[in-house]
C-alpha cells in the first residue's frame, strides 16, 4: 500500500511488535484496557512531556520573537528551552489565529510529536478519530467539546513520520498580565492537538 | 499513589530526566503502562515481576532498559497461563509482517 510507506515506511521493530502484541492480547482477554494503559503513562509521567509543549507556546506567547523562531524553525527554537532531540527536526508548528483553527491527525497510523507532547492518547490512535476528522472536523471538534465558530476557518494538517505537527494556540484573553510559568499551565496537550482551547479557569480571570 | 506506585517510583535504574521519568520511544511507556496497569490486579503481583526483572537485568545487563522490561513482562504473563506462547508469537508475527495494523 504505497499511503502506508510516507507513515511507516518500515515494519514496527521486533520490540514494537512485541509491546503490540502482549497489550491486545491482554485487552482481548479482558485483564486491563488501552484507557488504563494510558492513565498509569501520564501519571507516571506527570506531563512533562506535553510540558515541553506547554513551554514553547507560553514562551511564544510572552515572545515574539520566539514565537517567529518556533515557526520558521522549531528545531533551534526548541533548542533554547533544552529540547534537543533529533526528532524535534521533523517537527511543524501550525499557528492558530483568530481566523484560523488547526488540528492535527494521523489518518493512516499515529504519527505524533510525541517528542514534544509526550505520548498519544489512545483516542487519536482510533480508526474513528482518524478517519472523521478529515472529514467533519467541525462535528468531531464539537463531541468533544469545542465549538468552532462558523466564520474560523478549520485546518486539519495530517502527520506522516516525515512531518508532525504540533499547534501553536492562541493567547486566551485575560491573561495579559500572566507570566511564562503561569502561561504554560494553560497549555494542555489537547490545546496542542487542537481538539482544545486554553481555557482561563473563571475563578481566576 | 497507590503502594505499586511508589514501589515503582523508586526503582533504581529507571530512566529519567530531572527526576522524572522519561521514555525514548511510545512503545517503552506502553510496555511501562501495561506492567503498572497489569501489576494493580489481585493475582498479578509487582514484587513478581520484579523478580523477574531482576533476573533478566542479571541475564543480559546490557540490553536496552526496557527491552529487559519487556522480557520480563512476556515471563510474567507466560507464567501466569494468561498467554499462551503460540498466541504470542503469532500475534506478534502479525504486526511484524504488517498483517495487522500497528498503531503504537
Amino acid at each position: 500500500m504505497s499511503g502506508r510507506d510516507s507513515h511507516h515506511p518500515n515494519a514496527p521493530t521486533d520490540l514494537e511488535a512485541r509491546a503490540l502484541a502482549l497489550e491486545s492480547l491482554l485487552v482481548e482477554k479482558g485483564l486491563l484496557t488501552s484507557e488504563a494503559v494510558d492513565g498509569v503513562i501520564r501519571a507516571f509521567e506527570q506531563d512533562i512531556g506535553p510540558m515541553r509543549g506547554a513551554r514553547a507556546v507560553a514562551r511564544a506567547w510572552v515572545d515574539p520573537g520566539f514565537k517567529r523562531r518556533l515557526l520558521a524553525a522549531p528545531k533551534a527554537a526548541f533548542a533554547e528551552i533544552g529540547v534537543t532531540e533529533h526528532q524535534v527536526e521533523e517537527l511543524v508548528v501550525v499557528e492558530n489565529t483568530p481566523t484560523v483553527h488547526n488540528v492535527i491527525v494521523c489518518t493512516l497510523c499515529s504519527c505524533y510529536p510525541w517528542m514534544v507532547l509526550g505520548l498519544p492518547p489512545t483516542w487519536y490512535k482510533s480508526a474513528p478519530y482518524r478517519s472523521r476528522v478529515v472529514i467533519e472536523p467541525r462535528v468531531v471538534l464539537r463531541e468533544m467539546g469545542l465549538e468552532v465558530e462558523s466564520d474560523i476557518q478549520v485546518r486539519v494538517w495530517d502527520s506522516s513520520a516525515d512531518i508532525r505537527y504540533m499547534v501553536l494556540p492562541l493567547r486566551p484573553d485575560g491573561t495579559e498580565d500572566w507570566n511564562e510559568d503561569q502561561l504554560a499551565a494553560l497549555v494542555t496537550r489537547d490545546c496542542m492537538i487542537g481538539v482544545a482551547r486554553p481555557a482561563v479557569p473563571s475563578a481566576v480571570a | 499513589m497507590s503502594d505499586v506506585d511508589r514501589a515503582i517510583a523508586g526503582l533504581e535504574g529507571l530512566p529519567r530526566r530531572n527526576g522524572e521519568l522519561v521514555f525514548e520511544a511510545p512503545w517503552e511507556g506502553r510496555v511501562f503502562g501495561l506492567v503498572v496497569a497489569l501489576t494493580k490486579t489481585p493475582g498479578f503481583e509487582w514484587e513478581d515481576f520484579r523478580r523477574l526483572l531482576i533476573a533478566e537485568i542479571a541475564r543480559d545487563p546490557d540490553a536496552d532498559y526496557y527491552a529487559k522490561w519487556l522480557s520480563a513482562f512476556e515471563r510474567f504473563v507466560l507464567e501466569r497461563r494468561v498467554l499462551t506462547n503460540e498466541e504470542l508469537e503469532s500475534r506478534k508475527s502479525e504486526y511484524a509482517s504488517m498483517a495487522r495494523d500497528a498503531v503504537i
